[in-house]
């Protein structure tokens, strides 16, 4: 591991949040690399520790002990001072959101906002910088960009919000992009649009992109990697089509079998994984995933102890590792 | 349908407008003319994306909000303008599930209470109603011990099973399902699919099935209709619609839709639409999906197109001027 074409790679990354009710461990162990030009993508349910992840890499978690490695472009970011980190976050990796509207400042027109970004990391003059954000406007797709980069985020339709996220994310040329959830507030038809516009926008700059959703759908349409997170840690980490085709971890394979699917000629049941996501507060001292998992279930005593009660670690084929116990392997019986 | 008998639930020419947002300004007409009929027993899906009018229909059909203009009859008999106090024997029939469950749960009663309620308000008794609430939990799948618990003990997926349990509690026959699972999450959506349908099966309810996510909808729904700014654009068996799409703006949210398969996504075609859905408050002339539409010709940007029959004989209708695969 730690590959050295990398672009991003984090290692044993773990977040852990101090709380009335003791520590909780939001993020365990991490690892994975994003490679230049690729898209990574982070699949969870709520509390799977996804966009605590995101954060933990711009470094933007206060009150929370972040340990470990993240390492962009070879410089490790954990335990960089905040101006070292202003210096990165914006130029060299940036962010986008689930909400545009409550990303942007609602007193300040949206080519001020994009430009101000280009005048704090180049220091670049007023004009320049104004320049700069009409063309970025206009490349992200935003009809008469000149005309509405004078105008202020509340006259801008939501889709034409992340287009604006989107463009001050880009307007300095940064390595990675980190979209966490930005299609979910979105209308399918407007999901689509903002889809193409990142996976052409990767295309044209070699972009590296970290796409976090909790929609396979989109996984399947934007990501060559996936990696597949439960109670914090990974569950699964493969190559998009291995992933869809193959998946070794029940937790996958439950959560494709669950999926209603437009393309699905059957009207049966949906296999539906029973229980909810688990507690971070009292996390189990076994695989987090046993309790509803089906393979522990039918497995001996031995086995459904063994699952309950030591933390599988990620092992496995090198491009797909799984942490589970039992995996289902290509050819392998679980 | 072979009998002259009234469907249970019948909406013609429903119109709901709201005030300008300034003094003066028109009103915005957030459902305009829609009409269709829900059989007993049956499940009809209502799509369309944020604005287009889903919400405030099922909202009116429950009688939360009072139509501007058109009928909502129930068994036959127009509900449409009735007061509070004649409405009340009604809401037996007639429940309604929320998008979601912990804002729509009273965070200082228990189970019980929200269960029971209801049936207090039709007027059983403490013990009856409670013990009705045991049986109800036991129904959508939820442990009748934790019948004194508050519903931040439970999570997201239980509190919507609370959600249904009270929504059944008075045995309707019709309940308006407002996007349902959209607010859980991935793993548990399908717990509340096969929960809705198999208590369609046992007690021969109907759904008004409200959503955006267009594979939930497929899998629950006998009909579908789709809407757009306030209109009904296609509306038809659930086959027909999803199989052979006639308006385009239907064939476009369904190729909008990702599916979870990486090798069907790349070679499969897309329609991507340009713009946004336009504002109800200003709807375009004509027919109101005209600038987003890749067929749209002249006539499209004057002539609103009525909703009519396909096919002779086929259940299906689609207001388009140039409908697909005619």
């Amino acid at each position: 591991m730690g590959d050295s074409a990398s672009l991003l790679s984090v290692r044993d990354l773990t977040v852990t949040f101090p709380t009335k009710r003791g520590p909780v461990r939001a993020v365990d162990s991490l690892a994975f690399d994003v490679l230049p030009g690729r898209t990574l993508g982070i699949v969870g349910e709520s509390g799977s520790g996804k966009s605590v992840t995101s954060l933990a890499v711009m470094g933007l978690h206060t009150g929370a002990e972040v340990t470990g490695s993240v390492t962009l472009a070879g410089r490790e970011l954990i335990g960089l001072s905040d101006r070292e980190l202003n210096a990165l976050r914006g130029r060299r990796m940036a962010m986008i959101f689930q909400d545009p509207l409550s990303s942007l400042h609602p007193y300040y027109t949206v080519g001020e906002q994009v430009a101000e970004h280009h005048r704090v990391h180049f220091g670049s003059r007023r004009a320049t910088a104004r320049e700069r954000a009409v063309e970025a406007l206009a490349e992200v797709g935003i009809p008469e960009p000149r005309r509405r980069a004078g105008e202020y985020p509340h006259q801008f339709s939501g889709g034409m919000r992340q287009r604006v996220m989107i463009a001050m994310a880009l307007v300095c040329e940064p390595d990675l992009l980190i979209a966490d959830e930005p299609t979910t507030a979105l209308d399918v038809t407007v999901q689509a649009q903002i889809l193409d516009l990142i996976a052409r926008l990767q295309q044209e700059r070699g972009l590296s992109v970290v796409m976090i959703t909790h929609d396979l759908g989109v996984v399947a349409r934007v990501a060559h990697d996936v990696l597949v997170m439960y109670g914090g840690r990974s569950a699964e980490h493969a190559p998009v089509d291995a992933l869809f085709a193959s998946p070794a971890h029940p937790y996958t394979r439950g959560l494709l079998d669950s999926l209603p699917r437009l393309d699905d000629p059957d009207d049966a049941p949906l296999r539906a994984i029973p229980g909810s996501p688990p507690s971070l507060l009292e996390p189990a001292p076994g695989c987090a995933f046993a309790p509803r998992c089906p393979r522990a279930a039918a497995g001996s005593e031995e086995e459904r102890n063994r699952c309950a009660t030591e933390r599988p670690s990620l092992g496995g084929p090198d491009g797909h590792p799984a942490a589970c116990h039992f995996p289902a392997y290509e050819g392998v019986a679980p | 349908m072979t009998t002259n008998a009234p469907p249970l639930l019948r909406v013609r020419d429903l119109t709901i407008t709201f005030p300008g947002r300034r003094r003066g300004s028109a009103p915005i007409r957030a459902v305009d003319r829609i009409g269709f009929d829900v059989a007993a027993g049956e499940t009809l899906g209502l799509v369309g994306e944020s604005g287009c009018g889903k919400s405030t229909t099922g909202r009116t059909i429950v009688r939360l909000l009072e139509p501007t203009a058109g009928s909502v009859s129930f068994e036959g008999r127009d509900i449409s303008h009735l007061s509070q106090r004649a409405l009340k024997p009604l809401r037996r029939d007639l429940q309604m599930v929320f998008q979601d469950p912990h804002s729509s749960l009273n965070p200082r009663h228990t189970v019980a209470r929200i269960i029971a309620d209801p049936l207090l308000v039709q007027g059983a008794t403490v013990a009856a109603a409670r013990k009705r609430a045991v049986e109800l939990m036991e129904l959508v799948g939820l442990i009748p011990e934790h019948i004194d618990r508050h519903p931040h003990e439970f999570s997201g997926g239980q509190a919507q099973r609370i959600g249904i349990a009270r929504a059944l509690a008075t045995n309707p026959r019709l309940v308006v399902a407002d996007e349902p699972v959209s607010a859980l999450d991935v793993s548990v959506q399908a717990q509340i699919v096969n929960l809705m349908e198999r208590l369609q099966s046992e007690l021969g309810l109907a759904y008004l099935f409200i959503a955006h996510d267009l594979s939930v909808v497929k899998r629950v729904c006998d009909r579908v209709a789709v809407m757009y700014l306030g209109r009904i654009v296609e509306i038809g068996a659930k086959e027909r619609v999803y199989a052979a799409p006639a308006h385009p703006y239907t064939r476009a949210l369904l190729s909008a839709v990702p599916l979870p398969d990486p090798a069907a996504e790349r070679s499969r075609e897309r329609i991507t639409l340009l713009g946004d859905p336009p504002s109800p408050a200003a709807p375009p002339p004509g027919c109101t999906f005209h600038p987003r539409c890749p067929k749209a010709r002249e006539i499209c940007r004057t002539e609103a197109p009525p909703l009519r029959t396909l096919v002779p004989g086929e259940p299906r209708e689609v207001a388009c001027h140039f409908p697909e695969g005619v």
